[in-house]
């Protein structure tokens, strides 16, 4: 057993042993069923639908128990999905189960984005998990699960197809979550009308490339059940929490004046078939299936996105740390970088600033010195002519002392000549009036 | 806006006045008369169907009229229905019943509320109706009015589907689109599926909305207070019983030792004609047996004239501002009578008649002078 020998065994590849008598590792498969019963199991179903196509009441039906759910109201502007969690026990096995119901789907009059807060619902879930798997310090044992493992599209019966609306609904899902089908209210449809419609809409889905879940037909011991009730795909479902009086049993059903609907007679609807399903054969699966496809998908695109790689330019396997660091160095360089620009862009937008309101300012005062300069021209020209006004004045008056003068020695020569001529009368007369006027002016 | 006043149809009554035979007149044979005429003559009757698509339309009308209106008929898948504009195709028929003639005319709408986005679905639909109303507006007024062809839709029956709680709000736009336009009669499709309780609590939903909303439906006119009892109990359940619940059936099967239409179920057998099953026997009453006439009498008298008005209106305001303008059908001013106006008419009235008796005593003057 020299060192070179272990080395060779280790390459080599596993042998098969026989056993010589019991060992016991065979209680394997009970050790991890009790410790998964004694850690309780968690089940997260998405309920999608109209408003009234019975999405509630068929939950109460599978679960045999009664949810607190309000009616919904067809007038909300946008759809919204509301989670419940319960915690439900059977023969010592805990189930922690989450509904979530759309609530307002498909009232809309614009449905173009009613799938859109499903689909962020469902990532978001995957989302937190994403997160918690990340975490330095994490505890995945203990977190609650809350990703959706199964979707029920609940398909109205309107006799001849799907809508628009859950084509373009489920194609947008089915990459992201399990998704079956259930024709709802199925106590609408006749059994000829029925069939057809199971053919039609599974046509419809397959030819626009739909993926629903298959039920698993790689197990043996499921493989006949699971591939029988794949061909029965949609389920048409009745639900009903009432009980009605058939024959000599209290079984439930609903009451019609031309008979009774038994929930559970396979002969009426496919309700049975969903159950055994849904809860009793592939749960797990379901679970699995959530976990290894869709959860992995989601988490490949997201890492992706943020630029982790799984193999490096050379072929050589990062480690996420290393990867994680330069991530951030380079997070870091890039943020100074930025706050670089900003502020640069920031003192540029200052000084233009600044200059601009220099230049206002020149104006202004150019402005304000023409204005002046106008103002003074004007004064100028002003005082002219009040200067040219005050010299007309002065002449009038000079004109006017000589005008008197003139006429004080008119009137003393017409003293000494009394005997005149009506020319001189006319003066004589005149003459008064004008003395008058400057004795009135004299007055003045 | 006036509306006129509802005219109500009166069923003759029979008198029995023996004592009167000695000045019997005669004209009590008019209803005779206008049963005679209107026989030769033949009705016509036009329907409009509305609702999503499956909810079963054509099956319904297939067993009001018993016929098959529907051969070869195409149905669109689903993603063919995204982006799906709606459609107005008309079937008409014509049907006779002991001697009676009935062209029927159903107007179809496919792909109402099909699409992913519905935004004014209904549009399409409204001018369908305005353009029949228009096309009668014009033929009314035009010079040669004996071949009028009335293509007015007289009621407009709306399938609500029974999955939901109430009505949804396309069914609400739908309808306050249409209700000043159409008679419109909203019916739960495809009640099989609805317990008898349950049936009852949709109804008290819907008639809550409807006041709700202020959606104006069709009302049944009013019973004359001389009717006998059974007629005003049973026209008083009538309005009771709205919105009808109606399911209907293409197939005929066996059940209590008869053949009926219905469908077949693996826990029942449910019967179309079955008062307790459903309530076609009283839609089919209603609309082809007691008020077919009725709902023709308001669309001519109250849709088609607030059409008629409302067209008027416009094209008198247009006519003022543009005077340019021809109008391709005769119209006189509208004048909005107000309070001067009117007294200025009466005031001139009674101005006449005083000329009027003035002459008539000049007249008699004359002739007694003459005399």
């Amino acid at each position: 057993m020299a060192a070179s020998e272990v080395d060779v065994f280790a390459n080599e590849e596993k042998r098969n042993l026989e056993l010589g008598g019991h060992v016991g590792f065979d209680s394997l498969p009970d050790q991890l069923v009790s410790k998964s019963v004694a850690q309780g199991f968690c089940f997260n179903i998405l309920c999608v639908g109209e408003t009234g196509i019975g999405k509630s009441t068929l939950m109460n039906t599978l679960f045999n128990t009664t949810f607190e759910n309000e009616e919904a109201s067809h007038y909300e502007h946008e759809v919204q999905l509301r989670p419940q969690t319960y915690d439900l026990q059977e023969s010592n096995v805990n189930l922690k189960l989450t509904i979530v119901h759309t609530v307002g789907f498909g009232d809309q009059i614009n449905k173009e984005e009613s799938y859109k807060p499903i689909l962020e619902y469902i990532d978001a879930q995957f989302e937190s998990y994403l997160e918690e798997e990340l975490k330095i310090k994490r505890s995945l044992f203990n977190y609650h699960d809350t990703r959706i493992h199964i979707c029920l599209y609940f398909i109205a019966p309107n006799g001849h197809s799907l809508k628009s609306i859950d084509l373009v609904t489920m194609k947008k899902l089915d990459s992201k979550v399990n998704i079956i089908p259930v024709i709802a209210k199925a106590d609408t449809v006749s059994k000829s009308e029925l069939d057809k419609l199971k053919i039609k809409v599974m046509s419809e889905l397959v030819s626009n490339g739909v993926q629903i879940y298959q039920f698993p037909t790689e197990n043996e011991a499921v493989a006949e059940i699971n591939s029988s009730m794949n061909t029965h795909l949609p389920f048409a479902v009745v639900g009903s929490i009432e009980d009605v009086k058939v024959g000599n049993k209290m079984v439930k059903a609903r009451l019609y004046p031309w008979g009774s609907v038994q929930v559970e007679n396979e002969n009426h609807c496919d309700f049975v078939k969903l159950r055994e399903m849904l809860l009793r054969v592939n749960m797990e699966d379901l679970r699995e299936q959530t976990h290894a496809r869709h959860y992995e998908l989601y988490r490949r695109c997201k890492l992706e996105e943020m630029g982790f790689k799984d193999t490096g330019p050379d072929s050589q396997s990062f480690s996420l740390q290393e990867t994680y660091e330069a991530k951030r160095k380079e997070f870091l360089v890039e943020l100074q970088r930025k706050e670089e620009e900003m502020r640069q862009m920031f003192v540029n937008k200052v000084k233009e600033t600044e200059a601009e309101l220099k230049k206002k300012e020149k104006e202004l005062h150019e402005r304000f010195e023409q204005l002046k300069r106008m103002h003074q021209e004007e004064k100028k020209t002003l005082e002219e002519k009040r200067r040219e006004l005050e010299e007309e004045m002065n002449a009038f008056n000079r004109r006017r002392v000589a005008a008197e003068t003139l006429m004080g020695q008119a009137l003393q020569g017409c003293s000494q000549q009394p005997f005149k001529k009506d020319k001189d009368k006319k003066n004589f007369f005149s003459l008064p009036s004008a003395c008058s006027l400057t004795s009135g002016r004299n007055l003045n | 806006m006036t509306s006129n006043i509802r005219y109500k149809s009166r069923i003759p009554v029979k008198t029995e006045d023996s004592t009167e035979e000695k000045q019997y007149v005669g004209f009590a044979t008019l209803p005779n008369q206008v049963h005679r005429k209107s026989v030769k003559k033949g009705f016509d009757f036009t329907l409009m169907v509305a609702g999503e698509s499956g909810m079963g339309k054509s099956t319904l009308v297939n067993s009001l009229f018993l016929t098959d209106l529907y051969k070869d008929r195409k149905l669109l898948n689903a993603e063919e229905r995204i982006n799906q504009t709606v459609e107005i195709i008309k079937h008409t028929v014509d049907i006779e019943e002991k001697g009676v003639k009935l062209k029927l005319t159903i107007v179809d709408t496919p792909g109402f509320g099909d699409a992913v986005n519905n935004n004014e679905c209904w549009k399409p639909i409204t001018d369908y109706i305005d353009q029949q109303f228009e096309q009668y507006f014009r033929d009314e007024s035009g010079l040669n009015r004996k071949n009028i062809q009335d293509n007015r839709v007289h009621c407009c029956l709306y399938f609500i589907p029974p999955f939901g709680h109430g009505l949804r709000p396309v069914d609400v736009e739908f309808m306050k689109a249409l209700h000043e336009k159409v008679n419109i009669i909203p019916l739960i499709a495809k009640a099989d599926c609805l317990t008898p309780n349950e049936i009852k609590k949709l109804k008290d939903r819907i008639r809550e909305e409807i006041d709700k909303f202020g959606i104006k439906v069709y009302q049944f006119p009013e019973c004359d207070s001389d009717e006998d009892e059974e007629f005003k109990q049973l026209d008083k359940e009538l309005k009771e019983c709205t919105p009808f619940a109606v399911i209907g059936s293409n197939t005929v099967v066996e059940a209590r030792g008869q053949r009926v239409r219905g469908r077949l179920y693996p826990w029942g057998i449910v019967e179309v004609e079955n008062q307790s099953h459903c309530d076609f026997v009283k839609l089919r009453n209603m609309l082809i047996r007691s008020h077919m006439h009725d709902l023709k009498d308001v669309t001519c008298d109250v849709h088609y004239e607030n059409y008629r008005a409302q067209c008027i209106q416009e094209m008198t305001s247009k006519l003022a501002q543009d005077n340019r303008m021809e109008s391709p059908i005769p119209i006189l001013p509208l004048s909005t009578p107000d309070v001067d106006t009117e007294k200025l008419i009466k005031m001139k009235d009674e101005e006449l008649k005083r000329m009027q008796e003035m002459l008539n005593k000049m007249q008699q003057q004359m002739h007694e002078k003459d005399q």
